[in-house]
């Protein structure tokens, strides 16, 4: 299991990636290996939109389940990477990198401070994982 | 062993069918609306016999063997429903004929609603929705105008018990509702101090479905009904497993205030390879207003000389039409046929089967199979389709593995709180040695996983294709095919 | 009888149940309220029955007794004996939604080859697996069209001439969302065309929904239409009547977004209103919204071809209350009963029919429009059906008809204040020129007399 040591991760399995004011998201390894081979990803917001800290923002489908993508914090959403519409086999094969999902302006970046660090959430899955 | 699509055995000028040549003088037609292509096959009406023989013959069904499919009631559908309904008295009436030349219909719907009423004890009935989850909705419609008639709008809740049917989620949000969870207990009962304190001024109402998707009779429904009514809510009783109740409980006596009945699961109406359903919605006095219109209704009281006359009633605070029409009519009349044959002492029989052969077959299979909530069932009863020590088996496998052996596979994965769920319905209409020969596969299946686990795995073995590649047809949505000339990239 | 055990098998199976009797089995309902008696009529046997059914059939008049002239959503067609002899397969009618597909192959690529048949009638890209009546797929067009929007758009414009009961229904299941907003149908203005309705639809628009032939029989080309829609950015659905697709441009090919509509025509007989078929078919990019079964081609281990459900992660047992639809079923064994008769009469057979209807409808509303006191609008395009302006009200004129073995049209007054003395009439291929004359003659009798 892939876990990068320069993001940070929510307890429903989503990473941030932190670049000044803007927080990145996507879905971790584990998250994208418990679904398994996914074959729908869909948008739930659009550019523009106003995004509170756990809502729903996207969704993936596997062949036998479906999730919810959460944001990982509040804020704005400036950009969705609108290629994985059609190329969501990134998400299984290379989470994160070019399966990015949005990017978000951060209304209070202190909600990233109840975020896991790398060893805390490979922890929290190995804890799931048994 | 595949059969071409009817697209693959087309031949361009082939004809099926002759009808006569116009008999009037031709109009002009509007030829800037007229269409240039029809990319339809083109077959011999023997071709398209054999055909559909050829698919008739890949399918599993009841008729063919046993089809445990938990929650889904397989039971035998007897063979005079069918001649009953093709009646040419009934098939060739149209919906909109004025009342006076379809009493036949009318009294047939409502004596329908009359036997309904009394089976389960309410009080009214509709007989439109289309299907059970047609019949959720309109019973969670009826409990949102119920609120709001009497103003009451801080309703924002539906309780749904974690051992309740798959749809009732879905049926819930779809009318407006949040849904809250409710766990089950040790015995496989609604948890009630998880619904005591869920229960409040925002509760709209419970979804419980009795006996639930576990097989199990819910121990204190009387007490959790009340529950819910205390706290102002009203309780919908899901009617996928009423099979197990008749004359045995009537819903309506147990605190329920709304149901909807399956016609194709508990009245032998066939389930037609996934439909056409029927979902009959019953509620108590208090409701009958609300129901989708219209309802049968005698206009006129018979007498010793004159049949009664019967018509339409529009319910005065309907939550509208659910569908067009007056429902299936066609399911309608087999149900009638099958109550008919039955009365009070068959109906009761067939709930007694129902859970005489599920107890029989979980008394067999206990000791072999894990059985999460062990005590006595009602028409289905659930296991776990897994072993500690045969760790790369699981519920799946197993389910194939039983095509290999001529059965149908039991609902797996479901209900969610069992691990690997098996869930196992045989119905009342299997005999003794069909249950035998079940249990025998089933006790010889978890021998083989232990094993050679690997037969398992690639079961089926002699079906007509293997494990099919799921992830690739979602991910290429092969949906339709077209004639070769038509075929697109 | 369809309980089988003797009474010695029940007893060896309760001995190893381990309970003494089939009562004790049913311990935990309450006692109070076990065992009810219940008051239905005594058991008969299957022949008794039989005649029962058979007595309460015969009190009916049918559309074998009459001559049929009543349509309005449901018609009276010619059912090939071929279509009832596949239904009939146990294989078929006793199998369950195929959630084993290595053993229900089957009923699996019948599905399939009916989203064909569907799609290529159509003109759209991809048809579901079927919904329960042309009703409620409507509704579920205009379910799609919210969830499509994410809720941000909450108009629905729906013409008056699109069926009332779809209209109802429509109605009833956009109640369970806050705050949307259905209009256009006004019933005061029930010939409205399509581009009426132009106005009502803006940037917050969802969806707008028109008839094609429309409730009242008529045609025309939605082509500018839609484009027109498609500049507000809101979608555009269809509902059709499948048959006249044989004839006239389909709504894909006129740029709907959504095709949706009742299936019955199809040979599927009238049996008092259903069951039916909900038809529904869209555009590629609203195939992964469409609520419903869907059936995908794909191929086991060893290659052979072969169908699965697909996308199933959409429905209601997997996304529980995040699903858009509760539709846990679809029409199956009518869908079936459609592809046998499609692929029965095939593209010659299909068209043939539609075009009987055409000239059938065609002739008797000339004929009609001759009668003193009888008006009908022949200047605009229409399929099989067509509005008739009465001397008197429909429901005098009908009582008159029905006397002369004749079920006549259906009175547009019942839903349609404005439309007082004004009768729908259809005509399929099922009416004689003899049926036509003697309706005439009756009309002509009724206007004299």
């Amino acid at each position: 299991m892939n876990v990068p040591t320069n993001l940070k991760y929510a307890k429903t399995d989503e990473w941030v990636k932190v670049e000044g004011n803007v927080a990145i998201i996507g879905v971790s390894d584990y998250a994208q290996s418990q679904l398994s081979d996914i074959v729908y990803f869909e948008f739930k917001v659009d550019p523009g939109d106003t995004v509170s800290k756990d809502q729903s923002v996207a969704t993936l489908e596997s062949v036998k389940a479906a999730a919810d993508v959460n944001a990982p914090v509040s804020g704005k959403v400036v950009e969705l990477n609108q290629s994985l519409t059609d190329q969501f086999e990134v998400i299984n094969s290379d989470p994160y990198g070019a399966a990015w999902m949005m990017k978000i302006e951060m209304s209070d970046p202190s909600e990233l401070d109840a975020l896991m660090d790398a060893a805390a959430y490979e922890a929290y899955c190995q804890e799931r994982g048994h | 062993m595949t059969e071409p699509t009817i697209y693959e055995l087309s031949s361009p000028g082939r004809v099926g069918v002759r009808y006569p040549q116009p008999d009037v003088p031709l109009a002009e037609l509007p030829q800037d609306l007229v269409r240039q292509d029809l990319p339809l096959p083109e077959l011999s009406e023997l071709n398209v016999i054999r055909h559909f023989m050829h698919l008739s013959h890949l399918n599993y069904s009841i008729d063919s063997g046993f089809y445990p499919l938990g929650s889904c009631t397989m039971k035998y559908n007897p063979k005079i429903n069918e001649e009953m309904a093709r009646l040419p008295g009934f098939a060739y009436t149209h919906p909109l004929q004025p009342i006076e030349t379809v009493q036949g219909n009318l009294a047939l719907m409502y004596e329908l609603q009359e036997y309904l009423k009394e089976i389960t004890g309410f009080d009214a009935v509709t007989l439109q929705p289309a299907a059970g989850a047609q019949g959720e909705f309109t019973g969670v419609m009826i409990i949102r105008a119920y609120h709001k008639s009497r103003g009451d709008s801080k309703r924002t809740k539906i309780l749904v018990p974690d051992s309740a049917h798959g749809t009732n989620p879905a049926t819930s949000a779809m009318s407006g509702y949040e849904v809250v969870h409710i766990p089950s207990d040790s015995r496989g009962n609604v948890d009630i101090e998880a619904l005591r304190a869920a229960c409040d001024e925002t509760v709209a109402g419970l979804m419980l479905t009795n006996p639930n998707t576990l097989g199990l009779f819910e121990e204190q429904v009387v007490e959790v009904n009340r529950i819910v009514h205390e706290a102002g809510g009203l309780v919908y009783g899901d009617g996928a497993n009423l099979n197990a109740l008749l004359g045995i409980a009537r819903p309506a006596d147990l605190g329920f205030d709304i149901m909807h009945i399956n016609l194709h699961k508990t009245f032998s109406t066939p389930h037609g390879g996934g439909g056409p359903g029927s979902g009959p919605v019953a509620v108590k006095a208090a409701f009958k207003e609300f129901l989708p219109g219209p309802i049968v209704e005698v206009l006129e009281e018979g007498d010793e000389e004159l049949p009664p006359v019967f018509g339409f009633y529009q319910p005065t605070q309907s939550i509208g039409r659910v569908k067009a029409f007056h429902g299936h009519f066609g399911m309608m009349v087999r149900a009638y046929t099958y109550i008919s044959i039955h009365g009070a002492e068959g109906l009761r029989k067939v709930s007694e089967y129902a859970v005489l052969n599920a107890n029989y077959l979980l008394a067999r299979m206990r000791g072999t199979y894990k059985v999460p909530y062990d005590r006595i069932c009602k028409h289905e009863f659930v296991v776990e389709g897994v072993w500690d020590d045969a760790p790369e088996v699981h519920a799946l496998d197993i389910a194939k593995r039983l095509m290999d052996y001529n059965f149908h596979p039991p609902t797996n994965y479901f209900p969610l709180i069992v691990r690997e769920a098996l869930m196992i319905e045989p119905t009342e209409t299997e005999t003794k040695q069909t249950l035998d020969r079940f249990a025998d596969v089933m006790l010889k299946i978890a021998e083989e996983a232990h094993q050679q686990p690997e037969l398992l795995r690639e079961a089926p073995h002699s079906t007509p294709v293997g494990r099919l590649d799921e992830v690739k047809a979602a991910k290429e949505l092969v949906l339709c095919c077209w004639l070769p000339e038509e075929a697109k990239n | 009888m369809y309980t089988p055990h003797t009474d010695s098998e029940r007893e060896e199976m309760l001995k190893v149940i381990g309970v003494p009797s089939i009562e004790s089995l049913f311990a935990d309902v309450p006692a109070e309220y076990r065992f009810p008696r219940l008051n239905l009529p005594e058991p008969l046997s299957e022949m008794e029955v039989a005649a029962q059914l058979q007595e309460l059939a015969s009190i009916n008049e049918t559309t074998r007794d009459l001559i049929c002239f009543l349509g309005a959503g449901a018609y009276n067609h010619y059912v090939p004996a071929a279509v009832d002899a596949i239904l009939r397969r146990g294989e078929f009618y006793t199998a369950y939604t195929p959630y084993q597909p290595e053993v229900s192959q089957g009923t699996l690529q019948a599905i399939f080859e009916y989203q064909s048949l569907i799609a290529n009638l159509t003109g759209m890209d991809a048809s579901n697996a079927s919904h329960y009546d042309g009703a409620t797929a409507t509704a579920e067009a205009a379910v799609l069209a919210y969830h499509h929007f994410r809720g941000k758009r909450t108009r629905f414009v729906v013409s008056p001439s699109v069926n009332p009961q779809y209209r109802a229904v429509l109605r009833t299941y956009l109640n369970g969302y806050e705050n949307l907003e259905v209009i256009g149908d006004d019933v005061e203005k029930p010939f409205e065309t399509a581009e009426d309705l132009l106005p009502l639809v803006d940037a917050n628009t969802a969806l707008v929904i028109v008839q094609y032939p429309d409730f009242f029989g008529r045609i025309q080309d939605l082509t500018d239409f839609a484009q027109k829609v498609h500049e507000s950015g809101a979608l555009l659905t269809v509902v059709v009547n499948p048959l006249a697709l044989a004839l006239f441009k389909s709504p894909g090919e006129m740029g709907a977004d959504i095709a949706c509509g009742e299936g019955q025509p199809l040979g599927i007989p009238l049996s008092y209103g259903g069951p039916y078929l909900g038809i529904f078919a869209t555009k590629k990019d609203y195939v992964r919204k469409m609520a419903g079964r869907l059936v995908g081609e794909t191929t086991d281990k060893e290659g052979r071809r072969g169908y699965v459900l697909t996308l199933t992660a959409r429905e209601q047992h997997i996304r529980r209350e995040k699903a858009t639809s509760n539709i846990c079923t679809n029409q199956g064994l009518m869908a079936l009963a459609a592809t046998v008769y499609m692929s029965l009469l095939g593209k010659t057979g299909l068209r043939q029919v539609a075009e009987l209807c055409y000239h059938k409808a065609h002739y008797t509303a000339q004929q009609i429009n001759q009668i003193p006191g009888f008006e009908v609008d022949l200047k605009t395009p229409f399929f099989h059906e067509f509005v008739v302006k009465c001397p008197d009200s429909v429901e005098e004129i009908n009582e008159y008809l029905l006397d002369n073995g004749i079920l006549g049209g259906y009175d547009l007054s019942n839903d349609y204040p404005a439309l007082k003395n004004h009768m729908l009439l259809a005509v399929t291929e099922m009416n004689t020129r003899e049926d036509i004359e003697i309706l005439c003659e009756a009309l002509k009798e009724y206007s004299h007399d």
